[in-house]
């Protein structure tokens, strides 16, 4: 093992954090679970699990609209989380975070509701080559409703945005930049403080799509000046089902709403309904609750950590698999970017990734094989898919050992 | 050291490395071009059928997938050569029902032959596409789809 990474692991007690962790202790086919498929979706801690058994055993009621105990207390434990969130990603009022079901529906409430207001024919929305299929197809779909029109940035070999065919791209006519945080298929990390800039001098809006972030590293979304930052909830150890987007409050104020009914209207009339203020015109329906609160918990046991150990251990993580997987014959790594998170994309000559993960499965190592919902970025490498091994802080350096070991009997067994 | 699992067996690695009648036919009766789109396995079956007897003189294939589906495809190839339409049919369903887990070449009468290697999918529902492909475009050539199948 590499110096560096003891020395991390004396400041970063793994075999600690595990323990917050049940599912970890399990074993597959006799074997002890290695779970990589981080960026799929994360494990919950004890403490989330048990945030969300007591609310519902003893908490439970609905938010916002009886004027009973339960629902006065759940109420206010709903919005701490909301400010939980805020404070997670640098937001500078609570009020500009709306929570959705996660990042597919956030883009999407964005796509539909920014689309509407601000998007019409002869414009144009930017998004890259390295995008979730999440923030590709809700923007083709506004394109075509509105007659606008879809540019994409390009990427280099190593899976990094061409940023000097991005300048070229914008004009007066892009509404919108739409780009990842990190990408789900090959971990690069994006400029996108620098890619806000640039957009904002052409007068476009930014929304960054932080599902792959939010759980590796701090973010500050006034620092970056993005107008739109989503995030999923259970890829950030909290329940499925829950997420949402940061937007600035000047767009909210003027976007219509995505979803119609309760809870998102100020009064009603059989002629006329007006709409509540943000966030409620954007949430209506009785909410995911239980879920919210098992995502403040989630928050606060991040915080706990830090998000900045959580990186800098990961770092060394990724640093360590990435030398491990580079040294095997027949193995190609694809997303080679400067910046990376957590994340290895790979090929083998001799197998292919649905193989791959069948036969690692058979170790009880858990990773992910096919194209990542995002078949633009595979077709830009010239693979129908890869396999992908994502990591999380409960990740240890002795399951990447684990994993070497096993794709080396994946390349014996196939040659 | 050997993984402990039925699927990935000699017979399957074999004709993954080395598939048969891996070519294209030119005097092909029937062809079809089938794909699984989720995993990106993509491949042409052609037929030669005997119209007088409704006997299959040949069956070769060309494309790209995971080994499961090449050593499936290229088994069935060399399985239906001198077999009639029907008894085509037949296995097709036998193998289809059997990569499913709904028939037991080990309990029930079958005509499967060596295509019993594939039962071990039964165990890998996510599998078992990889391994019907072959068979959906086998059945698309001879109902002559010309657009072509889809697992999906």
């Amino acid at each position: 093992m590499p110096e560096t990474l003891m020395a991390d692991k004396a400041a970063f007690d793994v075999d600690k954090i595990r323990q917050d962790f049940p599912i970890l202790s399990q074993t597959v086919r006799g074997k002890p679970l290695v779970y990589l498929d981080n960026a799929a979706t994360t494990q919950k801690p004890h403490r989330v699990i048990e945030r969300v058994r007591r609310f519902d055993a003893e908490e439970y009621g609905t938010v916002r609209r009886g004027a009973y105990r339960l629902c006065e207390h759940a109420t206010q434990l709903f919005e701490e989380a909301r400010q939980k969130v805020a404070d997670l990603l640098g937001a500078g009022d609570k009020k500009e975070i709306v929570f959705t079901s996660g990042t597919t529906q956030a883009i999407n409430l964005v796509a539909y509701s920014f689309g509407r207001r601000f998007v019409n024919a002869g414009d144009e929305i930017i998004i890259s080559n390295i995008e979730h299929h999440a923030n590709t197809v809700p923007w083709q779909v506004l394109c075509e409703e509105r007659g606008a029109r879809l540019k994409v940035i390009p990427v280099n070999d190593a899976g990094e945005l061409i940023l000097e065919e991005y300048e070229k791209l914008l004009s007066d006519k892009t509404r919108l930049v739409a780009v990842n945080h990190v990408s789900n298929a090959l971990g690069t990390v994006n400029p996108i403080r620098e890619i806000t800039e640039k957009a904002h001098a052409a007068g476009a809006r930014v929304l960054i799509d932080g599902a792959q972030s939010t759980p590796h590293m701090k973010i500050d979304v006034r620092e970056i000046g993005c107008d739109f930052y989503t995030f999923s909830g259970h890829k950030m150890y909290a329940p499925s089902g829950i997420g949402g987007v940061f937007g600035k409050m000047e767009l909210w104020q003027e976007m219509p709403p995505y979803v119609t009914g309760g809870d998102m209207i100020m009064t009603v009339t059989l002629e006329k309904t007006t709409y509540a203020p943000p966030p409620a015109r954007f949430e209506a329906g009785t909410p995911a609750i239980t879920q919210v609160i098992g995502l403040g918990e989630a928050i606060d046991y991040l915080n706990d950590i830090g998000m900045d150990n959580i990186a800098r251990y990961e770092k060394s993580l990724l640093d360590y698999g990435t030398r491990l997987l580079s040294e095997i014959d027949g193995l190609r790594i694809i997303g080679t970017a400067h910046d990376k998170a957590a994340l290895i994309s790979f090929a083998l000559d001799a197998a292919h990734p649905h193989d791959v993960v069948t036969l690692l499965d058979q170790d009880g190592i858990a990773v992910r094989g096919g194209h990542h919902c995002a078949q633009p970025t595979m077709a830009r490498f010239g693979v129908p898919a890869t396999s992908r091994a994502s990591m999380a802080f409960y990740n240890k350096p002795e399951e990447l050992d684990a994993l070497a070991e096993s794709i080396r009997k994946v390349i014996k067994l196939f040659s | 050291m050997s993984y402990d699992n039925e699927l990935y067996q000699q017979v399957i690695l074999d004709h993954n490395r080395k598939p048969r009648n891996f070519h294209e036919m030119d005097h092909a009766t029937h062809q079809c071009h089938g794909v699984n789109p989720l995993c990106g396995d993509d491949i042409t079956v052609y037929v030669d059928v005997d119209g007088a007897s409704q006997t299959i003189r040949g069956v070769s294939f060309t494309g790209s997938g995971c080994a499961i589906s090449k050593a499936s495809t290229s088994l069935m190839t060399d399985f239906l050569k001198g077999k009639t339409l029907e008894e085509a049919r037949v296995v097709f369903s036998e193998f289809h029902r059997m990569i499913l887990g709904e028939f037991d070449p080990a309990k029930e009468t079958n005509h499967l032959g060596k295509l019993k290697l594939f039962v071990g999918i039964r165990e890998y529902p996510s599998r078992t596409k990889c391994a019907s492909l072959a068979w959906h475009t086998l059945i698309g050539a001879l109902d002559k789809k010309t657009e072509g199948v889809s697992t999906e």
